[in-house]
């Protein structure tokens, strides 16, 4: 069982949590090129070592917030509330 | 081919002859050489796509200066960590086709390689829980039957009558409404097939480099060179990379990034019984596959833990609910004990289909992207991916997995659930 730190709740079951995956990859603006797009919706780093990841506490206090996890070893580096990105600007 | 009286030839004469030196005198099923500094090709990763690739390159396209390359041992990877299932139930024209050629390799796989894989042509059974499942059945067996593939459409007593221990109750979370079976399809000995493909490339010269990590893929103009290991530079004009699980990783050392997350997809065995489930079953309603194995043990799996993973070992949530979705189909294994569980990494691709081709990069071929499904694929990707390279272009069957189908938008998504890396 992953131990899942939510930024408001602390440590929960991962049973508690729904995973969406990448959190570094960025929407473009419609305007952008078709390449951009493409890499948006399809194309990956996929590390084998560190990741950032986007969880959303589904079970809880519903709250997206973003994980830093080993791919390899599961180990839990930090989390980071989703609403900490709009607040630096 | 191997002589029939040589030594080498698996046969009940050679079973006979060896059994007089009490077993001593079998010779090794494969040379382990050291790597030379060059080969016209080479494959990197000896499971069973790896292993199936350089035997169709030496049998079917002359190809033999080979070298497959293992950072482990050969078959230690998703090849031995599968549910050993077989089977061309597609309903795009795409995957059907590919995969009835492979499951038609299959058929005479063991005569050819001279090696029993132990292919068992038990049947395939797809549950259907609903009314709209059982229409969207008929019409993949429908498209199947359109594309020469066995198909049937089985009604609740049917059903019944073939999987006699399956509750077909109404007092059940998931009411069984029929089911779709392929009676071709089935399951085979996985080590086997890996064993099978290693010992007649090996026949043919193929070398076969187990512990020896690919480190960099060095590449001149846009041209591949040489591959860098643990075990020295070797040059190449030619590398195809079936490392399914970690293709990104090796993708990355030729600086393409792929459509494709990692995974972790756990399987599970049960101690033996005595036979009781006497085909493949599978349930989409909370998404299992169970079949019994020819030494007894029920094998079952079910979804991936759904986060990205790299370990080959996941977590305990998964397997409760997939132990759970097994006793709602068969409450008579309540009791049986669990003996192993496993992890493999998959190559989940963006629309849930195999991507076997050519890359940007020349010389360098993909063979990637299996997600939950490769073992069935062995052969005919061995073989597809063989006329790829020999040829420096995809085969008929192949060209529908193209990388490029990605940008095009000529997507390959058996389910029609969009860029999700989590369909089949």
């Amino acid at each position: 069982m992953l131990l899942i730190p939510c930024p408001y709740c602390g440590d929960r079951a991962q049973t508690e949590f729904t995973y969406r995956g990448d959190a570094t990859v960025e929407r473009p603006v419609a305007e952008d090129s078709a390449e951009k797009w493409y890499d948006y919706v399809y194309t990956r780093d996929n590390p084998r070592g560190e990741h950032t990841e986007w969880w959303h506490h589904t079970s809880g206090c519903r709250r997206w917030f973003k994980i830093r996890r080993n791919t390899w070893t599961h180990e839990i580096l930090g989390s980071e509330s989703a609403i900490s990105d709009q607040l630096k600007g | 081919m191997l002589k029939i009286f040589s030594n080498r030839q698996y046969s009940g004469l050679s079973l006979a002859r060896n059994a007089l030196s009490r077993h001593k005198k079998w010779p090794r099923a494969w040379r382990d050489p050291e790597p030379k500094n060059s080969y016209d090709v080479v494959i990197i990763g000896a499971g069973g796509h790896g292993l199936a690739t350089a035997y169709y390159l030496a049998e079917m396209h002359g190809i033999r200066n080979i070298a497959v390359l293992e950072k482990g041992w050969l078959g230690g990877g998703n090849t031995g960590r599968n549910t050993t299932i077989v089977r061309s139930n597609y309903l795009l024209d795409g995957n059907a086709k590919f995969y009835e050629h492979s499951l038609k390799l299959w058929e005479s796989l063991s005569q050819q390689l001279n090696y029993n894989v132990m292919f068992s042509q038990r049947g395939v059974l797809n549950l259907a829980h609903s009314d709209s499942e059982m229409e969207s059945f008929s019409i993949r067996g429908n498209a199947m039957r359109f594309n020469g593939i066995d198909a049937e459409l089985l009604m609740p007593d049917q059903v019944r009558r073939s999987v006699p221990y399956l509750d077909c109750s109404q007092n059940t979370r998931y009411p069984i409404f029929g089911g779709l079976l392929q009676k071709r399809g089935g399951t085979a000995r996985h080590d086997a097939v890996a064993w099978g493909f290693a010992r007649c490339a090996d026949a043919h010269g193929v070398d076969i480099i187990q512990n020896c990590e690919v480190t960099g893929i060095k590449t001149s103009g846009n041209k591949v060179t040489a591959v860098e290991t643990s075990r020295g530079e070797i040059r190449t004009g030619k590398i195809g990379l079936a490392v399914a699980g970690n293709s990104g990783r090796l993708a990355a050392m030729a600086g393409l990034r792929l459509p494709i997350e990692s995974h972790v997809l756990q399987a599970i065995v049960t101690e033996p019984l005595k036979p009781i489930i006497h085909t493949v079953v599978t349930s989409g309603a909370s998404h299992v596959y169970i079949n019994q194995t020819d030494k007894g043990e029920v094998l079952f799996g079910g979804d991936l833990d759904l986060y990205n993973s790299y370990a080959q070992r996941g977590n305990l949530p998964r397997i409760e609910y997939v132990v759970q979705s097994v006793l709602t189909l068969f409450p008579c294994l309540s009791r049986v004990r669990m003996m192993r569980t496993w992890g493999g990494v998959m190559d989940m691709s963006m629309d849930g289909s195999p991507i076997i081709g050519k890359t940007p990069i020349d010389g360098l071929y993909l063979n990637s992207g299996w997600c939950y499904g490769g073992f069935k694929a062995t052969p005919g990707s061995g073989w597809c991916f063989a006329h790829t390279i020999a040829h420096d272009q995809p085969h008929m069957l192949n060209e529908p997995f193209s990388l490029e189908r990605f940008s095009s938008g000529a997507l390959l998504d058996e389910k029609g659930s969009g860029a999700f890396p989590n369909s089949h």
